[in-house]
C-alpha cells in the first residue's frame, strides 16, 4: 500500500497547487513558491548524478542555461509555443549532458567537478558572443496573449484555467517537481539505482561485478541534464527577460549542490527537504533582511552541515532516532 | 577454456608483461606465483578487463575478449576478487552479493531460485550468515576477504580469479578459505586461478603452477616440479 500512498500524495499535491492558483490572491506566494520549486527540481536532478552515482557536478547552471537558451532559439526560429520551448530545453540540455558525460566521465573526483565547471564557462562565453539569442545584452520573451490548449483558454482574466502567467508557471513547475520526484524514487528502487549505488561505492569493483558503469553514468548524466534543461526552459518565460549572467549564474550550481548535501543525498527526500529549508530561508531573508544575503546563508548552512551533519538533515534525524532507541 | 596469446603490457617505458602465453583448462586449479612486482596482478587485470590496452589476444570459450569491457567479461563468466578488498560500503553483505547476482548472473532458472535465495546460499556456504544484514564497515579482516570471494562467486563465473585472498590471515583462516575454494571447484567444476604468496596454500591447492618473474613466465609445471625448479628458486631467493 506504500506505493499507493506515495502516488496519492503526489496527486494531492498537484490538486492542492491548482486550487492554490484558483483561491490564493497574494501573488508573492507564487513568486516565492516558484523560486523554491525551481531550486528543488535542480537539487533533485543534481542528486541523480551527485547523490546516487557520486559524481559531483559543478556545471548545473550550464545545463539550466542551455535549457533556457534552447527555449529562446526555438522561439526565434519557429515562434514555438511555450510547451515546445520547455521540451526543446530538456532535449538539448540532455544531448549536451550526454556529450559532456561521454567526454568527461572517465575523469573521477575533483577532476570531473572541474570539467563540469569548465563547461559552464564555455557555455556562457558562447552565448555571450551569440547575437542571434541576444548576446550579452539578453533577450525579451513576451507571453502570448490568450493562449489555448485544445480550444480551452489557459490564461485570461475570466473563464480561463489560470488568472495570469505567474500562476500558470507556478503550476507547471509543480508538475515538473512532482514528476522529478516520481523519477527519482523510481531510480532508487530500480536495478539502475542499485547499479549507480555500486559504482558510487567502488567503481572498479562494480565494473568487475558486471555493472556497465559507463552506460549507467551516461544515462544518469543525460537524465540529470534533461531535467535541469526543462527547468531552464521555463525560466525565460517566467522572467520575461533573460541574459547570460542570470541563466549561467554560479549561484544555480552552488544551490543545486548545497541543497542535497544539506538535506541528505541518499533519497529524493533529502533534496526536497534541503530545498524547502534553504529555499524557504532564502525567501524569508530576502523579504526581511536583504536579497544579497542569499548566498551567504547557503554558504553558512553548508559549512555548518558539512561539519556537524555530514550526512545531511536526514542523516541527523536517523542518528537521533538511533540514539533514542 | 582461457587462452592467452602473446600478451604484452607496457606502462610508459616499463614492460610489465612480456609475451605471455598461457592456457587454463575447464575445472583446472591453477596457482599463479611470483615475487612482488613480477606482473601477477597486471596479468589478471588484463584477463578481467580492468586493463584493456595490451598487445596480444585473450580468448575465453572461443570468444575473443580483447575489445570487451570488464563488465562484459564478467557476464561471459570471468570473475575476480581484489587483493585489497573493495566492498560496496553503503550496502549490507547481502546487498553486496545481489549486485553481481543481478547484473552478471541473473536468476537461476534451473533451480528456480530467486536472487535473494542464491545470495543466502552463498552467504551460508562462506559462514557469513550472522553478518548478512550488516554493513561492510563492521566486518573483520577474514570476513572482508570472504565477502570478496562471495561476491566473485555470486557472479556465477566459469573462471574465478582469487587475488591474494589469504594475505595477512592466520593459519586456520587460510585453511578456512582454502576449504571454500576447493569445495567450490569440486562442486561446480569451475576453473580457479589462485594468486598467492602463502606457498603451503598455493602448492596444496593447485593442479599446476605458473611462476612469473619480471613479466615473463619462468615456470609452468606441477607443484612438485615447480618447487624444484632452479629458476623459481632464484626468482624468490636470489642467487
Amino acid at each position: 500500500m506504500k506505493i499507493n500512498r506515495f502516488y496519492l500524495g503526489i496527486g494531492a499535491c498537484l490538486v492542492l497547487s491548482y486550487l492554490a492558483t484558483a483561491y490564493v490572491d497574494n501573488q508573492y506566494y507564487f513568486f516565492a513558491g516558484f523560486a523554491i520549486l525551481q531550486l528543488m527540481v535542480m537539487a533533485l536532478a543534481w542528486n541523480i548524478l551527485g547523490g546516487y552515482a557520486g559524481y559531483v557536478n559543478f556545471g548545473s547552471a550550464a545545463f539550466f542555461g542551455i535549457g533556457a537558451y534552447s527555449a529562446i532559439v526555438v522561439l526565434e526560429l519557429f515562434d514555438a509555443t511555450f510547451f515546445t520551448q520547455i521540451i526543446a530545453g530538456g532535449c538539448f540540455a540532455g544531448l549536451i549532458g550526454f556529450a559532456t558525460g561521454y567526454l568527461t566521465l572517465r575523469l573521477r573526483g575533483v577532476y570531473f567537478a572541474i570539467a563540469t565547471l569548465a563547461l559552464l564557462v564555455v557555455a556562457e562565453t558562447l552565448i555571450v558572443n551569440w547575437d542571434y539569442v541576444g548576446g550579452a545584452a539578453g533577450a525579451y520573451v513576451l507571453p502570448t496573449k490568450n493562449p489555448t490548449i485544445l480550444g480551452v483558454l489557459i490564461v485570461g482574466k475570466t473563464e480561463a484555467l489560470f488568472g495570469n502567467y505567474k500562476e500558470l508557471l507556478f503550476f507547471i513547475m509543480c508538475m515538473i517537481t512532482l514528476a522529478t520526484i516520481v523519477i527519482c524514487r523510481f531510480i532508487e528502487n530500480s536495478k539502475f539505482g542499485r547499479g549507480l549505488a555500486a559504482l558510487r561505492d567502488n567503481e572498479e569493483a562494480a565494473e568487475c561485478m558486471g555493472v556497465p558503469t559507463l552506460k549507467l553514468k551516461l544515462i544518469a548524466t543525460s537524465l540529470s541534464a534533461t531535467i535541469m534543461g526543462i527547468t531552464g526552459g521555463v525560466f525565460p518565460y517566467y522572467m520575461t527577460f533573460i541574459d547570460p549572467v542570470s541563466a549561467f549564474n554560479l549561484d544555480i550550481s552552488v544551490n543545486a549542490l548545497a541543497m542535497p548535501l544539506i538535506g541528505g543525498t541518499a533519497t529524493w527526500i533529502g533534496p526536497v527537504l534541503g530545498a524547502l529549508i534553504l529555499g524557504g530561508l532564502q525567501q524569508v531573508v530576502t523579504v526581511t533582511i536583504s536579497s544579497s544575503a542569499n548566498l551567504l546563508i547557503v554558504g553558512l548552512c553548508l559549512v555548518a552541515f558539512v561539519i556537524f551533519a555530514p550526512n545531511g538533515f536526514l542523516g541527523l534525524i536517523k542518528k537521533y532516532r538511533k540514539n533514542g532507541n | 577454456m582461457l587462452k592467452i596469446q602473446n600478451l604484452t603490457k607496457i606502462y610508459g617505458g616499463f614492460t610489465a608483461l612480456t609475451d605471455i602465453n598461457l592456457e587454463v583448462e575447464p575445472g583446472e586449479r591453477l596457482g599463479l606465483i611470483g615475487p612482488n612486482g613480477s606482473g601477477k596482478t597486471t596479468l589478471i587485470n588484463c584477463i578481467s578487463g580492468a586493463i584493456r590496452d595490451y598487445d596480444g589476444e585473450i580468448h575465453f570459450n572461443n570468444d575473443k575478449l580483447d575489445s570487451l569491457r570488464a563488465h562484459e567479461r564478467t557476464r561471459k563468466g570471468i570473475a575476480r576478487s581484489f587483493q585489497i578488498p573493495k566492498p560496496f560500503s553503503s550496502m549490507t553483505v547481502k546487498q553486496n552479493l545481489l549486485i553481481p547476482l543481478e547484473f552478471a548472473a541473473g536468476p537461476n532458472k534451473l533451480d528456480n531460485m530467486s536472487l535473494e535465495d542464491q545470495a543466502d546460499e552463498i552467504i551460508e556456504e562462506l559462514g557469513l550468515s550472522d553478518k548478512s544484514n550488516e554493513l561492510t564497515l563492521g566486518l573483520t579482516q577474514i570476513e572482508m576477504r570472504k565477502l570478496e570471494l562471495a561476491r566473485a562467486m555470486a557472479a556465477k563465473p566459469k573462471l574465478l580469479i582469487s587475488d591474494e585472498t589469504m594475505a595477512g590471515l592466520s593459519s586456520s583462516e587460510v585453511d578456512d578459505i582454502l576449504r571454500i575454494l576447493i569445495d567450490l571447484n569440486d562442486k561446480t567444476k569451475i576453473s580457479i586461478i589462485m594468486i598467492e604468496h602463502i606457498m603451503r596454500a598455493v602448492m596444496g591447492f593447485s593442479d599446476r603452477i605458473v611462476c612469473l618473474d619480471a613479466g615473463r613466465i619462468i615456470a609452468n609445471a606441477t607443484p612438485s616440479e615447480a618447487i624444484g625448479n632452479p629458476a623459481v628458486e632464484k626468482a624468490y631467493l636470489g642467487e
